[in-house]
């Protein structure tokens, strides 16, 4: 059985059970999003992924495919709304692409690139975030964490490790790892954790590899990530390489 | 218990007693970490230690929910921990200077630790005590009304180290404050005489009465309890479950309080009512942190059920009609109020709302059914349980049947619990509770609605003014503005923080109208206001980030004034104090020169 | 302005906590500055070295505001130009000036002036002539309205030749992919 929904006038098809995101995905569509990976259970909480149901907003990670559904995503208004949620997880956190091993390999920035962002707009919030150095081959800076829990979901998930977790509540909310001391080289982390390379942006680092691909030859140099219905699967395939 | 406060015990012992006491099930860490902040004071490294060992949870799985609870301390807290209501109801009964006052008195910073250790003074969000305010918490216990008199008392008493458990016991009088009793209040209570009338007849047909009483919740958003029951009852599951969510977080609200100290019968009779038309075998009620007073009330009343065969196996002799109530407690989250978030919290989780569909009634507790109502819901059923649901249905509007408990505050001269039919006036609420040049009410809380003296002729009912019961008066002197913005930081103190609009937008909109506060407002951040509204509006993950704005917008359409001496520029300003900005290098370097200051824009332009 | 002869664009620029490196990449605009300049004029810039800003149609700025004379410079572009452009990381979110924001102001001069070996009271500058650092340091858009951003570290020169032509032919200026850049 093969029912289809419309995405932007394009029929799309899906399988029972599945989001509207992991269908869009399966079948090469881009819808903008940042905490889904197609590897794990959808989380839907950075928004950006949100479309226009029936008319209605909804998270498409999240929300199931249903046959007929009328899906608007590529839209002014939408874009609008998604790059005010890019703009509001720059401010949240310290992003200084220039000196950010991720720059252009990166998938917040990359969709930030995509909805036009040419500024953070609001005011900064300037958090102050140590970075944990500790690991003899990862580094963690979490100044650029977005929260977006796909470490934690595949340490738990695929590692059976549960080295990370989320903390704290609110604008205060952030990424622990689990040990007793809070440093990642007290924990059962490795470099080959599944979870040392889902990290959508530059938090999860491994050490001793920095800036391999020079600045504007990167994978979002290249192509520009709604071009890339692959986007998530190409990271891996980079990281794959590196590591 | 409140916290021995001179020796604190040895935190593996708490540890140990706390998991004892829990039956060692991880669905109860949260009860578990209570217990251990409430004999410790805090939850020390060693007492997570133990709960990691016994447990074998992920330390970072502990930490995490530990630190998503305001009343958690993972930081060594003082061994008095004050905390000052801050509604905006307790703020004009005067608690900003008390907080001070007590600051002073004690020689400990807001919101620090004094240097020996022995008290820290901060705020948190509103108490339930709006009536009898300004109200406190001491290491978790409710102290009420307070005045200067009583700051001075408590000074004393913490530096002389005096258990909370021994100061007087005034301190801690929490009143009714009844003033108007109706169908639910003016009713008296047998208990077991609505559960006899229900199991005269079927599970079935008590849903179609609650059907027919068109009870719906009393929560706020006012879904049919009798679709919920049945939906619950119908749906797929190898158990199900019932939930009394008495979590009452949102401010200006009490009434559930007041419920629960004087009818906890009937909530927990609505409870086995709710199980035997759902089938249901446990149920819990989610009692917030901020009533923990009540709690020794309420495990007796349910030990009195329990021997009056009300509760347990074989209700009222009925074979095969078990079930029983444990009461969770929480810890200072708001959210844990949403449903979704509420069973997270029972399982022993961070509060996270969960994604909807599948709701609870479907998946649950545990991914069970999960019938969750508010503690006045369930109340109300006894009376369609007792009196038929045609005869509930009579009370009331159409739309909104039955009658409301209306929790006053503000000013006027008698705040209180007024229990009307549904479809009263706010004219009429006003003039019972002796208000007077009455400027505008808060109708249900933050997240509701900001009616103006042009409006009091608007009804309390599911059809025009929807109400939890929160009904905050504010008179011609206030200022509405202020009134937003307690609010505003309410909603980002209270944001769980899973998703990115309201986690970043409800900080970005408090620092908004702190920014106005301070007199850096320009036309620029009244649209900037209005965009974040309709960002949260949209693209939220749940109700509290789909209402934070609606304090704001309630007040900019209707008291503009407010917000237009706000705007003091007409171009964009800074949100800080440039001058002030070089405050420090200008203190290191001594200087105080022309060209060490920044001046204010309006004399550049002259 | 009466609408007889098209009247020059007149454009100030300046570096306010910036490195220049954005100015460079004004210059590496190469040939099609001619034909730029056939269109603006160049008021204050470190390019012509007019020291004081006259009315000008546009301000281009590059760098955050750090201390009490960025402050200045800045509100003075405000005042005068008629549309401002933000050139650049720092300009845009503070870029790596920023990166001090974490620590308190009071720490850093400490750290800077007075913890040196020997220099035991060793002094912070207090010379009049220096300008005084504010607490934190902010991108343009915190101190005041700007109206066009132009990312990047340094921005490519196509995307100020793309910006500044849009807004010459009074176009709302978008960068596509590869002109929209962080690093
Ligand atoms: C942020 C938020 C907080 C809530 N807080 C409460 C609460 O404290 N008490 C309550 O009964 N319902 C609260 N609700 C509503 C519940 O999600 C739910 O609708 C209600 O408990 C259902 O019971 P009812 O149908 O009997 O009203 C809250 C909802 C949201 C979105
Ligand atoms: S994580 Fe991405 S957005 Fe953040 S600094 Fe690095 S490259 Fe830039
Ligand atoms: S570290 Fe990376 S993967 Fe983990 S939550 Fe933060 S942004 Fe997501
Ligand atoms: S809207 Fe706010 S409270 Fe609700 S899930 Fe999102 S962050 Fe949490
Ligand atoms: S991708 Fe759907 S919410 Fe993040």
């Amino acid at each position: 059985m093969n029912a289809t929904f419309t995405l932007d006038g394009r029929p799309v098809a899906f399988s029972e059970g599945q989001t509207i995101l992991q269908a869009a995905v399966a079948a090469g569509a881009y819808i903008p999003h940042l905490c889904f990976h197609p590897d794990f259970k959808p989380h839907g909480s950075c928004k950006v992924c949100t479309v226009k149901v029936g008319g209605r907003h909804a998270a498409s990670c999240t929300t199931r495919a249903t046959a007929g559904a009328v899906v608007e995503s590529d839209t002014p208004e939408l874009n609008a709304e998604r790059r005010a949620l890019v703009q509001m997880l720059f401010v949240e956190g310290n992003h200084f692409c220039p000196s950010c091993e991720k720059s252009g390999d990166c998938k917040l920035q990359a969709t930030a690139y995509d909805l036009g962002m040419s500024t953070p707009h609001f005011d900064h919030f300037y958090p102050d975030r140590p970075v944990d150095a500790s690991h003899p081959d990862m580094l963690l800076d979490f100044n650029r964490c977005i929260l977006c829990s796909l470490c934690v979901r595949a340490s738990r998930d695929v590692d059976g490790k549960n080295v990370f977790a989320l903390a704290g509540r609110g604008i205060r909310t952030r990424l622990i790892a689990n040990s007793r001391t809070g440093r990642l080289v007290d924990t059962s982390f490795s470099h080959q954790d599944k979870a040392a390379h889902v990290c959508p942006v530059g938090v999860i680092l491994h050490k001793r590899r920095g800036f391999e691909t020079p600045f504007g030859s990167r994978v979002f140099d290249r192509k520009p990530i709604s071009a890339r219905a692959d986007s998530t699967a190409e990271i891996a395939a980079v990281e794959a390489d590196g590591s | 218990m409140p916290s021995k406060v001179r020796n604190a015990p040895d935190p593996a012992q708490a540890a140990a007693t706390a998991m004892a006491r829990h039956r060692h099930d991880p669905l109860e860490l949260l009860q578990m970490l209570r217990d251990v902040e409430e004999a410790c004071g805090w939850i020390p490294p060693e007492a997570i230690d133990c709960i990691e060992a016994r447990l074998a949870l992920p330390r970072a799985k502990i930490l995490g929910v530990a630190s998503f609870y305001s009343f958690l301390h993972l930081k060594r807290a003082g061994r008095y921990r004050i905390l000052f209501s801050d509604n905006i109801t307790d703020r004009m009964l005067g608690s900003l200077g008390l907080l001070d006052r007590m600051c002073r008195g004690l020689w400990v910073e807001r919101g620090k630790v004094s240097e020996d250790g022995l008290v820290s003074v901060d705020t948190t969000s509103c108490t339930g005590l709006c009536d009898q305010g300004p109200a406190i918490l001491v290491n978790g216990l409710a102290v009420t009304r307070l005045t200067e008199r009583r700051v001075d008392d408590i000074c004393e008493l913490v530096r002389d180290e005096v258990p909370p458990g021994e100061w007087p016991a005034d301190f801690f009088r929490v009143e009714d404050n009844i003033h108007r009793r109706d169908a639910l209040l003016g009713t008296p209570w047998l208990p077991g005489r609505a559960l006899e009338a229900a199991l005269a007849r079927s599970p079935e047909d008590l849903v179609a009465e609650m059907k027919a009483s068109k009870l719906r919740g009393r929560g706020g958003a006012g879904f049919p309890a009798g679709l919920k029951w049945q939906a619950c009852r119908e749906a797929p599951g190898k158990a199900r479950y019932l939930v009394a969510n008495a979590d009452e977080g949102e401010p200006g609200n009490f009434k559930d309080r007041v419920l629960l100290a004087n009818a906890a019968d009937a909530i927990f009779e609505g409870m086995a009512l709710g199980a035997w038309a759902t089938g249901a075998r446990r149920g819990f009620l989610y009692l917030r942190g901020e009533y923990r007073f009540l709690l020794d009330h309420l495990e007796a009343v349910l030990e009195r059920r329990r021997a009056a065969r009300l509760l347990g196996e074989s209700i009222l002799g009925r074979e095969g009609f078990d079930f029983d109530v444990a009461i969770h407690v929480g810890a200072g989250a708001y959210v844990c109020g949403e449903e979704s978030a509420l069973i997270e919290s029972l399982e022993g989780k961070r509060g996270t709302p969960r994604n909807r569909p599948p709701y609870p009634v479907t998946q649950g507790y545990l991914g069970q059914p999960t019938a969750v109502n508010n503690v006045e819901t369930f109340a109300a059923s006894c009376l369609v349980a007792l009196k038929g649901g045609a005869w509930y249905a009579g009370i009331g509007t159409p739309e909104s049947t039955g009658t409301k408990l209306v929790c006053v505050s503000g000013d006027c001269e008698q705040p209180g619990i007024y229990e009307y039919p549904f479809g009263v006036e706010v004219r009429q609420v006003l003039a019972d509770c002796g208000a007077r040049l009455t400027q505008a009410v808060q109708v249900s809380g933050p997240s509701g609605a900001t009616v103006p003296a042009a409006e009091f002729g608007r009804r309390l009912a599911f059809e025009d003014l929807p109400t939890a019961g929160a009904l905050m008066v504010f008179n011609e002197r206030r200022d509405m503005f202020e009134v937003a913005r307690n609010f505003v930081h309410f909603f980002a103190h209270e944001s769980c923080g899973f998703c990115t609009p309201c986690r970043v937008g409800t900080s970005l909109l408090r620092n908004m109208m702190d920014k106005l506060a301070n007199g850096h407002g320009s036309p620029y951040d009244f649209a900037e206001i209005g965009k974040l509204n309709l960002l949260l509006q949209s693209m939220s993950h749940c109700g509290l980030g789909h209402s934070a704005c609606n304090p704001v917008l309630g007040t900019i359409a209707k008291f503009r004034g407010a917000y237009q001496r706000r705007l003091a520029h007409e171009e964009f300003e800074p949100a800080f104090d440039l001058d002030r900005a070089l405050a420090a290098a200008r203190q290191m370097t001594g200087r105080d020169d022309a060209a060490a200051h920044v001046r204010p824009e309006t004399e550049e332009t002259a | 302005m009466d609408g007889t002869a098209p009247r020059k664009l007149k454009v100030a620029t300046t570096s306010l906590a910036g490195c220049f490196g954005c100015h460079m990449s004004i210059l590496d605009i190469d040939e099609r500055l001619f034909a730029l300049l056939e269109k603006v004029e160049f008021d204050r810039s470190p390019i012509t070295d007019i020291k004081e800003v006259g009315q000008c149609d546009l301000g281009i700025i590059e760098g955050g505001v750090c201390n009490a004379e960025n402050v200045e410079v800045l509100r003075e572009f405000r005042r005068r130009c008629k549309v401002l452009i933000a050139l650049g990381a720092c300009a845009v979110n503070g870029g790596l000036p920023a990166q001090r924001n974490t620590l308190s102001l009071p720490l850093i001069l400490q750290e800077v002036y007075r913890s040196e070996p020997g220099a035991r009271y060793g002094l912070i500058p207090n010379d009049p002539e220096l300008p005084l650092p504010l607490n934190k340091v902010h991108p343009l858009h915190e101190v005041v309205r700007i109206d066009h951003f132009i990312p990047g570290c340094p921005p490519p020169a196509d995307a100020i030749w793309k910006v500044l032509t849009g807004l010459l032919e009074g176009k709302e200026p978008a960068l596509g992919h590869g002109l929209i850049h962080f690093d």
